[in-house]
């Protein structure tokens, strides 16, 4: 999988949690939570659709490496591959 | 059988909860002693006096708390959408026209916009105006979120911050009935949530009423294939050595290694024989009694357009167990056709509320049990015209709800609405894997039971992997 379809991945998710919430113009290096309207409730539902849909694990203590699209695809790339 | 999460009770928190849990694959199954599911906020049918036909009530529904309008973000209401991916349209919310709070000499007018209430204050408490500031900038600055907190009293807070004690017994008044299971106090975590539901947000009505959102949710556990059992009371949590493992619904056992509660704090305690052996959680002793009416014609809106008016008529506000049957110096009067002000054809209803005395009524004999609801039916119906003077529709229908009601179809003790004065904020209890949902959990109204079962099933259910 490359970076850009891992990033996709991510992208989905968000667009299905959040319907409302605009994903074409994010700044890849910011934080997610900067930029849209996503709380811990939002993360969780992140983590569990990335569990249910591709089969990946994010312990608790990994949820920081969710904050922004870059440090997704970071953390995720290795675990997709 | 074997589940992941058994949940005990379908009301709002259960349904919640399920929806969570099932969106995520986990083997759920909804345990309901009564027939439909609602729990506190359920609905019921009544055949006409006269003729045919069949009448829908809702049980207590008076108002949805947490207005938003489309599209607003990062309130409880839209986090409610988002976890269950549910649509705001669905729920074809009608705001409420205004609401007020009538005290003798004073009347304190609230709307879904907050700026109302602020200038009613301004106008009518002049010498309160930077009191009552700094009392918005607490409220906004609290996490009432943060499940850590221990009980501490709104009443001190208040004291500390204004003056006048009329204004804080009229802010008080609707935030107590419509949420607090302490006589005349609450704990200042649940005063700021409670705040912003009713006079930051406000309230509106889902077209249908409770209905709308009990068939949003059962509609949608339905579509994730979570197993629900009607008519099935549980008799017993069953634990071993401090840990519960499942619950015994007649002649059958169901296992699961974690178990949501929100039948309430102290009779989820009745259940277990670990926890029979503990210092029970208090029973509440708020209760209430409620007479609703039908009249041919909707009352017209230049005699009355406020949708709640929370009337005292003293200047305290007693918010406590009713000294006889229940407390006539103050009711809750709704007029949920005031939620649709642009409709008046069709009939008209109005619904009061007192506070009650559950013990008073359980001593009543069947006769003086019909009798004594007859004399409630007709202080209420007192009520309804000193708040529509002139008007003349005929009635054509009352029913009144009792103390005794509640507890028949809530199971709750004491026919208690707002549950227990014990709460536990965490969801935790003395038997490892039994987590409490709901009411006693402690977050409030609809939309907080709702929030309540989401978050505990997220952190209990979904986030510890058992």
């Amino acid at each position: 999988m490359t970076a850009q379809e891992v990033r996709q991945i991510v992208i989905d998710i968000i667009s299905d949690i959040a319907p409302d919430e605009d994903t074409s113009g994010l700044d890849d290096a910011k934080s997610l939570r900067e930029q849209m309207d996503l709380d811990s409730m939002d993360f969780l539902d992140i983590v569990m659709e990335l569990r249910k849909r591709h089969k990946v694990e994010v312990p608790q203590e990994d949820y920081p490496q969710l904050a922004s699209l870059n440090s997704c695809v970071a953390y995720l790339l290795p675990k997709l591959s | 059988m074997q589940y992941d999460v058994i949940v005990i009770g379908a009301g709002m928190s259960g349904l919640a909860a399920g929806i969570r849990l099932a969106m995520f694959d986990k083997k759920v199954l909804i345990l309901e002693k009564h027939t439909i599911p609602g729990g506190l906020n359920s609905y019921y049918q009544r055949r006409n006096f006269s003729g045919g036909g069949i009448r829908q009530f809702d049980v207590g529904l008076h108002a949805l708390t947490n207005f938003i309008k489309k599209g607003e973000k990062a309130k409880p209401f839209s986090k409610l959408l988002k976890q269950l991916r549910l649509s705001y349209d669905d729920f074809k919310l009608c705001p409420q026209s205004y609401s007020k709070i009538s005290f003798p000499d004073v009347e304190l007018k609230f709307s879904n916009d907050f700026e109302l209430l602020k200038n009613e204050v301004f106008e009518k408490f002049p010498k309160q105006m930077d009191a009552f500031n700094s009392l918005v900038q607490k409220i906004d600055s609290f996490n009432e979120l943060d499940l850590s907190l221990g009980f501490s009293s709104a009443r001190v807070v208040l004291k500390e911050t204004l003056s006048d004690p009329l204004l804080i017994e009229m802010i008080l008044c609707p935030l107590l009935i419509y949420g607090s299971a302490w006589e005349n106090d609450m704990d200042f975590a649940q005063f700021v949530i409670m705040f912003k539901s009713l006079y930051y947000e406000g309230f509106s009505r889902p077209e249908g009423g409770v209905r709308t959102i009990i068939s949003l949710m059962m509609d949608k556990l339905k579509n994730l294939g979570a197993e629900m059992k009607f008519k099935a009371p549980v008799s017993e949590i069953l634990s071993k050595n401090g840990k519960a493992y499942g619950v015994k619904v007649g002649e059958s056992e169901y296992h699961a290694p974690v178990i949501l509660s929100s039948i309430g704090l102290p009779e989820t305690y009745t259940l277990n024989n670990e926890l029979k052996k503990q210092v029970s959680p208090r029973v509440g002793s708020m209760t209430f009694l409620e007479s609703i009416f039908v009249f041919d014609q909707k009352i017209p809106l230049n005699v009355n357009d406020s949708t709640i008016t929370f009337y005292n008529n003293h200047s305290v506000y007693e918010y406590q167990k009713a000294q006889g049957l229940f407390d006539s110096r103050s009711a809750v009067v709704c007029f949920p056709d005031n939620y649709e002000p642009l409709n008046r054809s069709g009939e008209g209803t109005a619904r009061i509320t007192f506070m009650a005395n559950f013990d008073e009524w359980q001593k009543l004999s069947k006769e003086s049990y019909a009798e004594e609801k007859q004399k409630v039916a007709e202080t209420a119906l007192g009520i309804v015209k000193k708040f529509t003077p002139g008007f003349e529709g005929k009635l054509l229908f009352e029913d009144t709800f009792s103390p005794l009601t509640i507890a028949k179809y809530t199971s709750h003790l004491g026919g208690t609405v707002y549950g227990s004065i014990d709460k536990t904020r965490d969801g935790k209890t003395p038997l490892e894997n039994l987590y409490i949902i709901g009411t006693d959990q402690g977050f409030l109204g609809i939309v907080g039971s709702i929030l309540s079962g989401i978050s505990l099933a997220n952190l209990y259910g979904l986030m510890e992997e058992k």
